[in-house]
């Protein structure tokens, strides 16, 4: 249940503007792969170029390979609907269906694929689902509550469990803990340890602590100036981009000198 | 370091502070203003219900002299009418709120902007088409337009009461409903647009990122999103639909009785056209019937508010407002 990623010369564009400009990357399959980066410098823009949500926005569109197990994401032919049902993602907020009670919400992607479900099955997956995103036993006596009546850390961690109830082969996170307390962040960081076993996951994150933490590589993403394109500047073990980096923008910004 | 020593005026200034009387006079003036709007609603509820005493309280008799009661007592006049002005706006509304989400949804989700612009702005257009225009068109126009389609019905489904014996010209209660849902489409169209439009797009993503198409995702995000909204928007546009006046009164041929055949004409009649048609010549105790009939109205109207009220916060927690 999880699957490599080879991007090659990707651009995205929003309209004219070029937003993220010939990015190479090899996403290694049960790893956490962090992407980090100053504001702006188009790691968000990448990260959802890897399920096609990039182009969601009006007038946004890719060029490029993103090759996953032999298949080009951007190949003709390709249904972006499909593609999304492979590569699943999580959101900077927290955005769990507020019309929805929380067992609906884990539901709300299985349903979309098979209409039809025995309670028993649906029930085994709730429960299978909530238990991997360490919700289960909080939530277990109130399945049926809104998913807005928890708190923004469970929140996140039931829209994790969304996610991972189609069971993808990739999970993206967009800035996931970045609208959490403390304590709901290392919430979230173990999870992700947790899920790594199972599957590909990269991560988009400010907190440079945090990439040394969950990461096993990381990219370091920058811009040259407002209003030019987002480069991939380097990448590598994360042990040793924290360490060792080999561009002196990488350990210029790790160090905290900018950005 | 030693405190310092109090000075001569506070720190926090006390007595007059410049601003003060600019607050007075807005909080002064927008509490009067809600407080003006309660007072117009009891106003015009006490006119109705004074007025409406004395045919309240008249026996059988006293209303023998009134024509247009056909010597019916009070509710056996009313009765029909209410029935009549109910089944029109069902109509209207059976047909206008499908009609108004799928306009809405194309012009929030589906059309290009500069289309989806333009659209509302038409929509808006015809908001401002007086109810006399509708009046003639339903006449004139939507009428002749109708009869074969009715004639369809009434020997292909005819089996079903609603739609037995048909008769020319199509002056029923089915085309002032028709006319109705035109009528009150704009309103609906406009306000479930922008309920539609402020479907947060956080929502809307997660749904896509889930893999859902474009009309799953709208099924599982904007339409719940918009529920609430979409119950609001249709007791508005019923409320118009029920005390529309002039409209009926042209398209309706009149008649009191309660029954079910949509495509009969003579068989209903509204209450807000009942008054229109009946006032000019009324008097004496035939004025306080017309008001009593529109007392009744104003009930009706609170009474679906109510309902629709009582319905959105039924399921407030799941509305996405927390």
């Amino acid at each position: 249940m999880s699957k490599r990623i080879d991007v090659s010369d990707l651009n995205a564009y929003y309209g004219d503007f070029l937003a993220v400009e010939g990015v190479d990357m090899v996403i290694e399959p049960r790893t956490v792969t962090a992407l980090i980066g100053p504001s702006g410098c188009g790691k968000s823009t990448f990260l959802r170029t890897l399920n096609r949500m990039h182009e969601v926005i009006p007038g946004a569109y890719v060029t490029g390979k993103a090759v996953m197990d032999g298949q080009d994401l951007y190949g003709p032919g390709i249904d972006p609907v499909e593609v999304r049902r492979q590569v699943g993602m999580v959101f900077q907020r927290p955005n769990p269906f507020p019309t929805m009670s929380i067992e609906d919400n884990v539901l709300a992607g299985v349903k979309l694929n098979n209409r039809r479900m025995k309670k028993a099955d649906a029930d085994e997956l709730v429960e299978g689902a909530l238990t991997a995103a360490n919700l289960w036993n909080e939530v277990k006596d109130r399945l049926d509550r809104p998913g807005s009546s928890l708190s923004g850390g469970q929140q996140q961690r039931l829209c994790i469990a969304r996610a991972i109830a189609v069971q993808p082969q990739v999970l993206l996170m967009d800035e996931p803990c970045s609208a959490l307390d403390p304590i709901s962040t290392l919430a979230i960081e173990d999870l992700i340890s947790e899920l790594k076993n199972d599957y590909t996951i990269v991560i988009v994150t400010h907190n440079m602590q945090q990439a040394a933490r969950v990461s096993d590589r990381t990219g370091f993403f920058n811009i040259a100036g407002t209003g030019r394109p987002g480069h991939l500047i380097e990448m590598d073990d994360t042990t040793t981009m924290f360490s060792t980096p080999t561009v002196k923008a990488t350990e210029d910004y790790i160090s905290g000198r900018f950005g | 370091m030693a405190p310092a020593p109090p000075s001569e005026r506070p720190v926090v200034r006390t007595g007059r502070v410049p601003g003060r009387l600019g607050n007075r006079v807005f909080s002064g003036i927008s509490t009067g203003a809600g407080i003006l709007i309660l007072v117009i609603l009891a106003a015009v509820a006490a006119f109705l219900l004074i007025r409406a005493i004395p045919a309240f309280q008249a026996s059988r008799e006293d209303f023998a002299d009134i024509d247009f009661m056909l010597g019916r007592d009070l509710w056996g006049f009313v009765g029909p009418l209410v029935f009549g002005t109910v089944i029109s706006s069902t109509i209207a509304l059976l047909v206008a709120v499908p009609l108004s989400i799928g306009i809405a949804l194309f012009i929030s989700h589906y059309a290009p902007r500069k289309l989806a612009q333009g659209l509302g702005y038409l929509i808006d257009l015809l908001a401002a088409i007086p109810s006399v225009i509708f009046g003639l068109w339903g006449i004139q126009w939507l009428q002749p337009l109708v009869s074969p389609l009715f004639s369809w019905l009434s020997e292909n489904l005819g089996f079903i009461p609603l739609f037995t014996d048909y008769q020319a010209p199509a002056r029923n209660i089915m085309t002032a409903g028709l006319v109705l849902a035109i009528m009150i489409l704009p309103i609906i169209t406009a306000t479930i647009r922008e309920v539609f439009l402020q479907t947060p797009r956080l929502h809307e993503e997660a749904s896509l990122a889930l893999g859902a198409t474009r009309w799953e995702m709208i099924r599982q995000a904007v339409l719940p999103f918009g529920r609430s909204g979409i119950i609001s928007a249709s007791m508005l546009g019923m409320g118009r639909a029920l005390g529309e006046t002039m409209a009926v009164l042209m398209v309706l041929s009149p008649g009191y009785l309660i029954n079910f055949f949509l495509l009969q004409p003579g068989q209903h009649q509204s209450i807000a056209a009942n008054i229109a048609s009946h006032f000019p010549e009324a008097s004496g105790l035939g004025v306080d019937v017309l008001i009593a009939s529109g007392f009744i109205l104003f009930l009706l109207t609170f009474g679906v508010n109510l309902v629709a009220r009582w319905i959105i916060n039924r399921r407030a927690e799941f509305s996405g407002a927390n």
